[in-house]
């Protein structure tokens, strides 16, 4: 189980902005402050459509952007702004991203193995070419590949397997968490499912920390421990993955939580989908996340918080 | 679909044994592996226009580089004696090719006119009796070391200052881009004519006049293709290793962005040698003695009513230069687009 | 299901390509059936021959593509045998397409009216004018708003789910008898899904037209399939009714399917998955294509290719776990609980038909 003391925490993210074209016409306030925390070896499952800002929010985290505005503490360092090349060095290997297009992700003109070997290099984990070889071949099987794949190039590779790969390389300079972003939105059902079920096994093995990024409903519930859900930019509502969709407080992850294809015909042909009236985010009110029952926070303004409660307790009630 | 029950029998409907289903391979990838540049030599070869230009641009490098090996006499022995002589061939009795030439209507054996019946010009001879042959010879080889020289500029400055600028961007960027502006809205010719104030008209000039223009628009080509690089997540993948900058542009980039820089190349290379050659045709490149095709061109086209294989001799081979350039790059640009791959 | 009619009929399709590597057996022999009014699922994962299968119908195929054999009957006629100037006559009259993507699907330097007007003008001969007028009808009944001034926009100017609603009308305008939707909500947000499937829904209510629906998306296919098709490796591996296939599917790539997508429910530390991928069409394996990641594969599945094995007179499945030699498989647990509830639909279904007679019994009791 997920210990959720205060010491636990691995990750925290405190008032993120990440805004384009600042003071242009053209200005995008992808990420407008966010705050949340991850705890160590769980998988927070970070869920938004498109247009959301749950892409850029793991890129800023990771430093592929540099974050507006905001405060990142990860493994009880300040890493809002990476300054000294050690800093950069030991971030750059205790945190790990995984992509989401299996087809961009890897170099189209490098093998393999040199794609999988690129952390060991540049960090010098290999003592010679032996060594490098050993690990890479240990890396694929891990993943589930043979090592006769690793003299091949990417595209002799179905969209499954290249995603492996991608993982191997990212595992390949031993990190403590890793930011997936939409890692299995490009590949089919049944390649979806291998690819998570390594990913759970990769987790209790080497006890990493996930940020999963994702839009598949299903999915998410299924490897998250918790969930925040994000619409144009802010956190809307974050909890437990069962309580996320059990007891939905904010309108939005209800709507959301109802427009999801289920395979069972006859829950689909009584599915009503919940429309959402996207308006009610800009009126104008201050808002910020709030604790309604313990563990699950919802953004509201002072003035919706009693709504909110009652809409909590009322589902308890239903659940008695 | 249909099935002869009568062969099968109840043992075949066992569940797999562990040692069979160890025999399937479930991740099995059953073509064969081919580089990206194999598989572009591949699709190039199947280009029949291509690889005949590839064949005639090999041809024409070999002659001109090894011109000693096919020189029939010294390129600028003058010997007015033998002026303007039509082609002789050894052994070819063809109009045009066999030393007769048509005078007021009548063929004349000219060779013999001109007391030369032992030599032999196989393209003819100009008007201070040099071997026609022997000079486009020299002048092709002036030319191919003009597409040489072009290419390693192209290379050298145009690659590096088009990554550079893609790949830092914002400012640096944009200032970098407005210098080639700058440069690009000086004609060429104005910058050779203000070369030649300062040196003398020849091969330096030339080069230095290349050395200006001929790269920028390969360093566009390349800021453009880097620019889109650049968002790909195998790089991004690459900064997130902590991968240098540098490293990033050599590993990651620079393969990348083979095709681009090796089709413009393709195409740089025949514009640089027109320019050559027409620089030296109207006076301010290469100037006489020295063969190249422009020059060559501009001795023909004096004589060219009465004398025309002296003019189009040159002009053939410089278009045939070109053309084969231009085909080859064509081809290259097909084989190499990854997005037309099969 | 109210017209039995078959609109298309489909028989031992087989597609090869010819590729530098060699051939590639794209469709290994593919039969089924559209009814008139139906939506007909096609399911499978890339590589299935999904996508093949759906442009042999419409005669695009690239170039490199060679109809090995079989024929696809459309009104009397065989499909595979028409003249390209037949099929451009077909194609947006009779029978229409749309795309996953709609960034990519529409003309960008085209206003959308004229876009969604011109099948009109091609194939009906219309006047312009009527056929703007249609177009504004059709607008309308695809739920975009303020049709009149919109007519005039361009694709850029609508957001995905709009752009796909035009495509949607692009495809409807001259109310063919098919329609053929390739992934159409895959690249588009969940509540946007959700809406352009409820639209789809309507407009065939309206239209009546035959709907073939590729996806790899079991639940999109349970909340719009009357009939599914599962394909692998370039063949139909089970066929049925939706109610048949979701609650009482017999192949083990099914089972494999069904149980690979979570459901809110789903827990457990391991997601039941198919190991390894689908195999390589330019070597097809011997036997069972499925026989490599088959956990139930018999001996005989490495040696002949199943046959389609009846389930009932809608259902049907190639797998020889339904050979009468074949030994008793225990599916897996959440099959079991598909299955059960299946016997439970069936058990309503009897009721029902006995009527109000059983109501009174149970009244009594």
């Amino acid at each position: 189980m997920i210990d959720y003391s205060e010491e636990n925490k691995i990750l925290q993210v405190e008032h993120l902005k990440q805004y384009f074209n600042i003071g242009k016409p053209n200005e995008v306030r992808a990420v407008d402050d966010i705050t949340f925390d991850v705890y160590r070896g769980e998988t927070f499952g970070l869920v938004g459509e498109s247009g959301s800002g749950k892409t850029t929010t793991g890129r800023a985290i990771i430093h592929l952007y540099e974050p507006t505005s905001g405060k990142i503490v990860f493994d009880g360092q300040d890493v809002s702004k990476l300054n000294s090349k050690k800093q950069k060095q030991t971030f750059r290997r205790d945190m790990q991203m995984i992509f989401q297009d299996p087809y961009a992700s890897l170099n189209p003109r490098m093998k393999v193995k040199d794609i999988v070997a690129e952390g060991i290099d540049i960090n010098h984990l290999a003592k010679d070419d032996a060594d490098r070889s050993k690990q890479v071949e240990d890396l694929l099987e891990t993943v589930g590949l043979n090592k006769d794949h690793s003299s091949r190039y990417p595209h002799e590779f179905s969209g499954g397997q290249r995603q492996r790969i991608g993982i191997a390389r990212a595992l390949a300079v031993q990190p403590q968490f890793i930011i997936a972003d939409e890692p299995i939105s490009a590949l089919d059902v049944s390649i979806q499912a291998q690819v998570v079920n390594l990913l759970k096994k990769l987790q209790r093995e080497r006890n990493l920390t996930y940020l999963f990024i994702a839009h598949d409903l299903s999915m998410v519930k299924y490897i998250s421990d918790r969930i925040g859900v994000m619409h144009y930019g802010r956190m809307l509502e974050i909890a437990s993955s069962d309580e996320i969709y059990a007891h939905p407080l904010h309108d939005y992850t209800a709507s959301l939580l109802s427009a999801v294809p289920v395979p069972d015909p006859e829950y689909e042909r009584a599915r009503v989908q919940i429309p959402y009236d996207a308006s009610q985010e800009f009126d104008g009110k201050e808002r910020s996340l709030v604790e309604i029952v313990p563990h699950h926070w919802v953004r509201a303004s002072e003035d919706e918080i009693p709504m909110y409660q009652k809409r909590a307790q009322e589902d308890s009630r239903l659940k008695q | 679909m249909a099935d002869n029950a009568k062969q099968t029998s109840a043992d075949d409907f066992t569940p797999i044994a562990g040692a069979d289903r160890a025999k399937l391979d479930d991740e099995k990838i059953a073509t064969p592996s081919l580089t990206f540049l194999q598989d572009s030599w591949r699709r190039l070869r199947k280009n029949k226009a291509a690889m005949i230009a590839l064949v005639i641009l090999i041809i024409l490098f070999i002659l001109a580089f090894f011109s000693f090996l096919f020189e029939t006499h010294n390129p600028n022995a003058t010997n007015p004696n033998f002026a303007n002589l039509p082609p002789k061939i050894p052994g070819i009795d063809i109009n045009g090719f066999n030393g007769t030439i048509d005078q007021s209507g009548q063929r004349v054996n000219a060779y013999a006119q001109a007391h030369a019946g032992n030599h032999f010009y196989i393209l003819g001879t100009d008007y201070l009796g040099r071997d026609l042959f022997s000079r486009i010879l020299y002048g092709t080889r002036i030319s191919l070391e003009i597409a040489l020289i072009a290419s390693f500029f192209d290379l050298a400055f145009g690659v590096v200052y088009g990554i550079t600028s893609g790949w830092i961007g914002g400012r640096v960027d944009t200032l970098m881009q407005r210098i080639i502006e700058i440069m690009l809205s000086i004609p060429n010719l104005v910058v050779m004519v203000l070369l030649i104030l300062v040196l003398k008209p020849g091969m330096t000039a030339i080069i230095l006049s290349i050395a200006i223009t001929s790269w920028i628009n390969m360093a566009r080509l390349v800021r453009a293709q880097t620019l889109e690089l650049k968002n790909q997540e195998f790089i991004l993948a690459a900064r997130t290793l902590g991968e240098s900058s540098w490293k990033i542009a050599f590993k990651h980039l620079l393969p990348n962005l083979s095709s681009v820089i090796i089709i413009n190349l393709m195409f740089t290379i025949p514009t640089a040698i027109f320019f050559e050659a027409f620089l030296s045709y109207i006076g301010i490149g290469i100037s006489a003695p020295q063969a190249s095709l422009g020059t060559l061109i501009n001795d023909g086209q004096k004589n060219f009513q009465f004398l025309p294989y002296q003019m189009w001799y040159p002009a053939i081979v410089l278009s045939v230069l070109m053309i084969a350039f231009n085909i080859l790059g064509d081809g290259l640009r097909d084989a190499l687009d990854p997005k037309s791959r099969e | 299901m109210e017209n039995e009619k078959d609109v298309l009929e489909v028989r031992n399709l087989k597609i090869n390509f010819n590729t530098y590597a060699g051939t590639v057996q794209a469709i290994r022999d593919v039969s089924f059936d559209l009814r008139k009014g139906e939506t007909l699922a096609i399911v499978g994962e890339s590589g299935s021959g999904k996508t093949v299968t759906t442009r042999s119908i419409m005669g695009l195929n690239s170039p490199n593509a060679v109809i090995d054999s079989g024929t696809i009957m459309f009104k009397g006629q065989d499909l595979l045998k028409k003249s390209r100037k037949q099929m451009d006559q077909i194609r947006g009259r009779d029978i229409a397409e749309i795309f996953q993507d709609p960034m990519t699907s529409l003309d960008p330097t085209m206003k959308i009216g004229k876009q969604i007007a011109e099948p009109l003008i091609i194939h009906k001969g219309m006047k312009r004018e009527k056929a703007y007028a249609q177009a504004l009808e059709m607008m309308k009944l695809v739920g975009i708003e303020n049709a009149e001034q919109r007519i005039n926009n361009y694709p850029h100017q609508f957001s995905g789910g709009m752009r796909q609603r035009i495509v949607i009308a692009i495809a409807l305008v001259n109310y063919p008898e098919i329609l053929i939707a390739d992934e159409p909500t895959t690249a588009l947000d969940v509540t946007i899904q959700a809406q352009i499937l409820d639209l789809m829904k309507e407009l065939q209510a309206k239209t009546n037209t035959s709907i073939i629906f590729i996806t790899h998306d079991l639940g999109v296919v349970a909340g719009m399939a009357d009939r599914v098709a599962v394909m692998y490796a370039g063949k139909i591996v089970e066929y049925g009714t939706v109610d048949e296939i979701f609650y009482n599917p017999k192949h083990p790539y099914t089972w494999g399917l069904l149980n690979s997508m979570p459901t809110m429910d789903t827990s457990g530390t391991e997601l039941p998955s198919i190991p390894g991928t689908p195999p390589d069409l330019l070597d097809p394996p011997v036997g069972d294509a499925f026989a490599a990641r088959n956990k139930y594969a018999l001996k005989i599945d490495t040696e002949k290719q199943p046959p389609f094995f009846k389930v009932s007179d809608t259902h049907y499945a190639a797998t020889w776990l339904l050979d009468k030699r074949a030994p008793k498989v225990t599916p897996p647990e959440p099959i079991i609980e598909r299955q059960k509830h299946y016997a439970e639909l069936v058990h309503q279904e009897i009721n029902k038909s006995k009527g109000n007679h059983v109501e009174e019994q149970e009244e009594q009791l």
